[in-house]
């Protein structure tokens, strides 16, 4: 399973897990662990996706999701869980 | 499963510490590109380029994109050209035909730089070695992306005292011929002693002759990642100082452990180290310089800058090298002094000289790097200055280089621009004193002996 991380960060409205997670239905990209706070006002949320069966490929998600982030006023990234795993993880 | 707080460490390094992949270099052997024909060779060395390196930017690219990491330059080193235009240049303008060569490639392809153009003379020089040394000033003059460098020494060998006298001549004359834009021929090209074969560090970067066909060698960096962990140190013991560069040596290399093997596998070339270099850059808080200050000293250059010196770099090869299943290279820090604002405030707040730079150079991992001088410093003193660098490299061990720019038209007092990654710098003084008689004598200085280390 090829297995990427979300974050959203931005200052806190109605609606951004609402529109994040419609687009990421839109590209059958399935959530696997979701994990949102509020510090001091700010919208700050991780997700665990899988990626494989995605209709879209990696770089034109992460444009996209860019695009989403605009719309709601907070930054998207994307990334492969990899890069997390091998500096945290022997 | 990786945690909130681990994910936003990670992103904090990459978006506030400047954390990034400083380069891939591709490592491309044209020994099968060997020609009697000058144009036939040149041709051969083109399609071979073209044809493994044709994809490599937009790899590179296409890996940062997927790990949210910049992949900041993509390039190529190749075959020492001194070995492959043996056969096919008969004079140094042969040799700059293939310069020129390169440095189209270069340019097709993408990448920003490519090195190369180079000599392994450590124990003497061919008719061909010699001619291409004795091009490297047009070479570099005009062409804009070929790196140069000459292995003049090593600790098996001795040192090539010939080829540190040619190459003080050399640094000069390429000066000479980029006056115009303050001397900025002599940043492409390096003089080495001990010099690694796999090294993905530019302007220093040959694949040496013990390499494979083509090989994907990697260069992280993070200067700025250490120096805000060891924010958290301030005031405590030696043991949390040391582990603290341990551990942050440790994430950084994994880093480029997963790149060199993603890109790898992308461009179906065989993985071959990860270079663990601090490596600076002009940006704030992209500096080796500030983790000098952070471990203690008012500016680098100051009473303990070699103990503090050798203690980084020690500690930033014991945690990177369990961080990666090859490392190679330069591996260590890199103190040069254009590219790094601490250092260029150093030496302008009267702190940093070139005799205490040397001594840095004992314990660092290269040498005296990216040191402007004046532009009337004799050819006989900038070899003396060679010979003294490959000296400490060749007892010690270990890698040392020296790529010094004398500033043609300027002196003390003046700074010299050279744009980009190459920063600007302060020219700074050298000891004027007479070592011709020394420098012209012939032949070499014997390999070291192996015991009685005293």
């Amino acid at each position: 399973m090829k297995k990427a991380i979300i974050t959203v960060v931005g200052k806190d409205s109605v609606g951004i897990i609402a529109k994040v997670c419609t687009y990421l239905a839109e590209r059958k990209i399935n959530i696997l662990d979701i994990s949102q706070t509020i510090v001091g006002g700010y919208f700050n949320m991780m997700m665990v996706v899988d990626v494989n069966a995605a209709t879209a490929s990696f770089d034109g998600i992460a444009s996209e999701l860019t695009e989403v982030g605009k719309g709601i006023g907070c930054i998207i990234r994307i990334q492969l869980e990899d890069i997390f795993d091998m500096m945290h993880r022997i | 499963m990786i945690s909130r707080s681990e994910i936003m460490e990670t992103n904090e390094m990459i978006e506030k510490e400047n954390l990034d992949v400083r380069t891939i270099t591709m490592g491309i052997s044209l020994l099968d590109c060997i020609d009697s024909n000058l144009e036939v060779m040149c041709k051969k060395i083109h399609d071979k380029i073209a044809r493994l390196a044709g994809k490599l930017v937009e790899t590179g690219d296409e890996i940062g994109r997927e790990y949210g990491i910049p992949v900041v330059n993509k390039r190529i080193s190749v075959t020492p050209i001194g070995i492959i235009g043996a056969a096919a240049c008969r004079t140094e303008d042969d040799f700059v035909r293939v310069a020129k060569e390169l440095d189209a490639v270069a340019k097709e392809v993408g990448v920003n730089f490519l090195g190369g153009f180079s000599a392994v003379v450590a124990k003497g020089m061919t008719a061909s070695d010699e001619l291409l040394m004795r091009s490297i000033p047009k070479a570099l003059a005009v062409t804009e992306r070929v790196c140069s460098s000459v292995n003049v020494g090593s600790t098996r060998t001795g040192i090539n005292m010939d080829a540190v006298r040619l190459m003080g001549e050399t640094v000069k004359k390429t000066a000479e011929l980029t006056k115009d834009n303050d001397s900025i021929g002599c940043a492409k090209l390096v003089v080495f002693c001990n010099a690694p074969d796999d090294n993905p560090f530019m302007a220093g970067a040959f694949h040496g002759i013990t390499e494979a066909d083509a090989v994907i060698n990697v260069g992280v960096s993070g200067p700025g990642v250490v120096k805000k962990a060891l924010e958290a140190t301030r005031g405590k013991d030696f043991e949390v100082l040391c582990e603290t560069i341990k551990k942050t040596a440790f994430k950084i290399t994994r880093v480029g452990q997963l790149v060199a093997k993603r890109a790898s596998e992308m461009l179906s070339v065989p993985f071959g180290i990860v270079d663990l270099s601090l490596a600076p850059t002009p940006a704030v808080g992209d500096s080796v310089a500030e983790i000098l200050q952070e471990i203690g000293l008012e500016h680098p250059g100051a009473p303990g800058t070699t103990a503090a010196l050798a203690l980084l770099n020690d500690q930033v090869k014991k945690g990177g090298v369990m961080a990666s299943s090859y490392v190679g290279g330069l591996s260590g820090a890199f103190i040069p002094v254009s590219e790094d604002q601490g250092m260029i405030d150093a030496v302008n707040a009267g702190c940093l000289t070139l005799e205490k730079l040397e001594a840095m150079t004992c314990v660092c991992s290269v040498g005296l790097d990216m040191i402007a001088i004046p532009g009337d410093t004799s050819a006989a003193t900038v070899s003396g200055i060679i010979a003294d660098e490959m000296a400490i490299g060749m007892v010690n061990q270990k890698t040392t280089a020296v790529r010094l720019i004398p500033v043609i038209g300027k002196t003390v007092g003046d700074q010299a621009e050279f744009g980009g990654l190459l920063g600007y710098a302060p020219i700074m003084p050298v000891n004027t004193f007479d070592c011709s008689a020394f420098v012209n004598r012939k032949g070499r200085i014997p390999a070291p002996i192996h015991s009685f280390k005293n």
